[in-house]
């Protein structure tokens, strides 16, 4: 018996050095996995990347199995998507795994950046992974866009019409790139056709390659921690750092808690309540596009709504796109805007925390504007919240500078 | 074979295999950038079409599709182009300024070759949404009644001429059309010098 064991493993290990020989699958293992090291402090906030990748497998997989039986034609679009709703075996399940993982995507991916806006993980040595990190949020908001598109549905149809139409405020060549993307003279079966080939190709392609860069990138650098120290300055006698601990086990075995719970809260959602009261799944959705008649009340999904509660903040077609533009842009600058000597929340002043509060209310509020109409008190909120949004970042390089920061300790706590 | 390494051979060529190649993925691009553009076929759907307006009640609108857009052909009563004078100290551009939003034929008031048939397109100048048709004069005194942008707010009046302070930025957009037959519009031909 313990013969037989021996023999197993004796073989097992002949095959690993042929690969290894051949590919470097132990030495990667080692390097991204069993021996990559993160801060023994690691707190809730440190789920949301891992999660994040669980969302993104969800969508890839259940986005294979929907183009299986999705028809990217405007004839056939809307009731292909009724047809996976109701002919299709456990059509409705897979659709609504996809629908409601599009929204989970932003919930966790908002709280991912958040997590680095709080410890400063943004700032050197990981300003690269943050722009990385950035662009990735880009992608995946046109993806989640040219997504939204396919259903066919009235909000599909217009809410697109909204969004295009936006890049025709650039001057001179504004009307000239909105026909491009459009490639017809109105939001048509040629639209439809584009945007599925972004959203099934062209995007996850980009989507997979930015996220692997990203955390290659991480990997370089290591990753930071709640007090926002390196751990790689005090190493024992193997080089190790001593308040790291490998990725797997420790972390992997505490994010897996984590992603049962995230799959717990995710399963609620699919089964009673995919549409979220029309946040997730809009009800004006449920009725085929109609080029003649604009929906009364139109919203995009609830994550672009802080976007969008900018761009109706500005009574000026081109003034309201740069402002929106400018608020997905500026984020990108924070570590060079941030001239905080420490990194994390915990040894900031008053100042800081003070302007990252005011900073969550004012997303938090332009969420909510964007979803009610823009009249009266609405307008001027937004602009209240669009003030407070773009000072926490254009006023930073000064507040960061004069706040009183605490001694960081050498060693994590 | 000479040990010295030729630097400025090496850099001429790597500078004429980077032009080469770039000249190459600039031309090499042309057909991808131009397979984007509206197609032969989405082009040959902008054919005109005929509206007849014998069953157009005054003051009654209706919606038709040319080349893809939305296009509102509006019959005015007497009342409705009496308001067209009193509304425009509060608009942005009155007197149809823009040349590119409408044919020479409709730079008037009326913004129409017939006072009484306004044809304008259906798309805010805004985002795109779809103005929806209020007519009525409300209570409000600055309210003289036209299309009102259910997305962001914009006005517009019964000639589709922009109100001050909306996010739309221009009037709407008047199609080419004709009067084909006495009782037809054409949308999508130019009238001669009417």
């Amino acid at each position: 018996m313990a013969n037989n064991d021996k023999k197993q493993m004796e073989s097992s290990s002949k095959l690993l050095n042929w690969i290894d020989e051949r590919f470097p699958y132990t030495e990667t293992m080692r390097y991204h996995i069993t021996e990559y090291y993160a801060s023994k402090n690691f707190n809730i906030w440190y789920v949301f990347g891992v999660l994040a990748m669980v969302v993104l497998v969800i969508q890839l997989f259940t986005g294979i199995f929907l183009t299986m039986n999705y028809k990217p034609s405007a004839v056939d679009a809307f009731s292909s998507v009724e047809y996976i709703m109701r002919d299709v075996e456990w059509g409705w399940l897979i659709r609504y795994m996809h629908s409601t993982g599009a929204s989970f995507f932003f919930i966790v991916v908002y709280l991912h950046m958040f997590r680095a806006m709080l410890y400063g993980s943004y700032k050197k040595p990981r300003e690269l992974i943050w722009i990385i990190g950035m662009l990735i949020l880009i992608v995946l908001m046109a993806e989640a866009f040219s997504g939204y598109l396919l259903p066919w549905g009235q909000m599909s149809y217009w809410g697109a019409q909204v969004i295009i139409s936006i890049f025709g405020a650039i001057p001179l060549v504004g009307e000239a790139l909105v026909e491009i993307i459009r490639g017809d003279y109105s939001i048509s079966d040629v639209t439809l056709n584009r945007f599925f080939a972004l959203h099934v190709i062209a995007l996850p392609l980009a989507l997979v390659a930015l996220i692997f860069v990203h955390i290659v990138a991480l990997h370089e650098v290591g990753s930071n921690n709640p007090d926002g120290i390196e751990i790689k300055e005090y190493k024992d006698q193997h080089g190790i750092p001593i308040d790291g601990v490998a990725f797997h086990p420790y972390h992997t075995s505490k994010d897996l808690v984590a992603i049962i719970i995230f799959l717990m809260i995710f399963s609620v959602v699919v089964f009673f309540a995919p549409d979220m009261g029309g946040y997730f799944l809009e009800y004006s959705n449920f009725e085929k596009a109609n080029p003649m008649a604009t929906p009364e009340h139109i919203v995009p999904s609830w994550y672009f709504t802080p976007f969008y509660a900018l761009l109706r903040a500005v009574p000026d077609k081109l003034g309201g796109a740069i402002l929106m533009v400018l608020a997905v842009i500026l984020p990108l600058f924070l570590p060079w805007l941030d001239r905080a000597k420490v990194k994390s929340i915990r040894y900031r002043g008053w100042i800081y925390k003070m302007a990252l509060s005011l900073f969550v209310l004012s997303f938090i509020s332009l969420g909510v504007l964007g979803v009610l109409p823009a009249e009266g008190i609405y307008v001027l909120l937004a602009r209240i919240s669009a003030l407070f949004y773009f000072a926490f970042f254009i006023l930073m390089p000064y507040y960061t500078k004069i706040d009183k920061t605490k001694p960081v300790p050498d060693r994590v706590t | 074979m000479t040990e010295k390494v030729d630097q400025s051979k090496r850099q001429f060529l790597s500078i004429a295999t980077a032009v080469t190649g770039g000249v190459g993925i600039a031309f090499a691009a042309v057909p991808f950038l131009s397979s984007l553009k509206p197609s032969a076929r989405a082009r040959a759907l902008g054919a005109p079409v005929e509206v007849p307006l014998a069953s157009l009640e005054p003051g009654e609108m209706i919606r038709v599709i040319w080349r893809g857009r939305l296009v509102y052909v509006l019959r005015r009563t007497e009342e409705m182009l009496g308001r067209l004078v009193g509304v425009t100290e509060y608009l942005r551009d009155p007197d149809s300024s823009n040349v590119e939003l409408q044919p020479s034929y409709a730079t008037n008031e009326h913004r129409s070759l017939n006072p009484e048939y306004l044809v304008v397109e259906g798309s805010c100048t805004h985002l795109g949404c779809a103005p929806l048709p209020r007519f009525e004069v409300t209570p409000s005194s600055d309210w003289f009644g036209g299309f009102f942008c259910p997305c962001h707010g914009s006005k517009f009046d019964l000639s589709g001429r922009v109100y001050k302070g909306v996010p739309a930025p221009t009037n709407l957009r008047v199609p080419p059309y004709t009067f084909s037959q006495t009782n037809v519009i054409t949308i999508g031909i130019d009238s001669g010098t009417a």
